[in-house]
């Protein structure tokens, strides 16, 4: 069953690309290399997937399940900052800020980034602490193909808050060699 | 273990003032989806925790997954009311452990 997931989530992406239009006619043998491997016996697919790692989550709603422990989870105050086109996936700058203050009996508690398409749906998550004066933080991500970026923030008060954040990605992370 | 690290951050504050601190640490978080030249998986070889401390008390941690890219950057504010030592530790896979500390002057 998971094979069959990863099988889709590769032939999905590819089928995102080529619609779009957007690849350059550089990239194409790599995405003729994508298809290859997009058609790869059920075997090999699901040798791959019993080869992922214990903690990955089926889908990105239980990955994002496992960190608010089932909490209701509101739109809002959460901005996922990123480009909105990617030509290097491998790379990525992504800034998470949450519109909250900061103080000791009031803040941020803790930040998670989702992906919607990678291999994996946790990208990271971050403890915060009223020491750090705004909820803001900043690193440098991979993405495996076009897709949705989900942040999720923990208030102290253990309220959760969402944003998310749509990108396009001409070259992906996972063809790399 | 030795690692190569770059912190970014005022050694000397103004009390309550708001500063950046910038780390960066050299390694190649390898992800464990990828496939060498030989097309055997490439063992996940990645860092998974990130903590920086002030004094002993917690300013800012990060768990960190193979999407996070090769040479792993954050970036996060600070602001301190008085003088201390700063320590920040990653950990990873195969055992990966590297520590860094930074005096900190509040005027």
């Amino acid at each position: 069953m998971l094979g069959g997931a990863v099988a889709g989530v590769v032939g999905g992406a590819l089928g995102g690309a080529l619609g779009r239009g957007a690849v350059p006619a550089g990239l194409r043998a790599v995405v003729a290399a994508g298809a290859w491997l997009a058609s790869t016996p059920a075997s090999l697919a699901s040798t791959a997937a019993s080869q992922s790692l214990p903690d990955a989550a089926p889908s990105l709603d239980a990955a994002i399940r496992a960190f608010t422990g089932g909490a209701p989870v509101r739109a809002g105050k959460v901005r996922v900052q990123i480009a909105p086109l990617v030509d290097n996936g491998n790379t990525v700058p992504l800034s998470v800020t949450v519109d909250h203050p900061m103080r000791a009996d009031d803040h941020v508690a803790a930040i998670a980034v989702f992906s919607e398409r990678n291999p994996q749906h946790e990208v990271a998550s971050f403890g915060l602490s009223p020491r750090n004066p705004a909820a803001k933080v900043s690193t440098r991500i991979r993405l495996a193909t076009s897709q949705k970026l989900v942040a999720v923030a923990r208030l102290s008060d253990g309220s959760h808050w969402s944003g998310e954040v749509d990108v396009i990605v001409t070259l992906a992370a996972c063809i790399e060699d | 273990m030795t690692a190569r690290t770059l912190i970014d951050m005022p050694r000397q504050v103004k009390r309550g003032e708001i500063f950046e601190i910038r780390v960066m640490i050299g390694h190649p978080m390898e992800t464990g989806y990828r496939r060498g030249s030989d097309g055997e998986r490439l063992p996940r070889d990645i860092l998974t925790e990130f903590r920086c401390e002030f004094e002993g008390e917690a300013v800012f941690s990060a768990r960190l997954y193979p999407a996070i890219s090769a040479n792993p950057y954050l970036s996060f504010g600070m602001v301190a009311d008085r003088s201390g030592e700063l320590v920040f530790s990653w950990r990873g896979d195969r055992g990966f452990a590297h520590t860094e500390r930074v005096a900190l002057v509040v005027v």
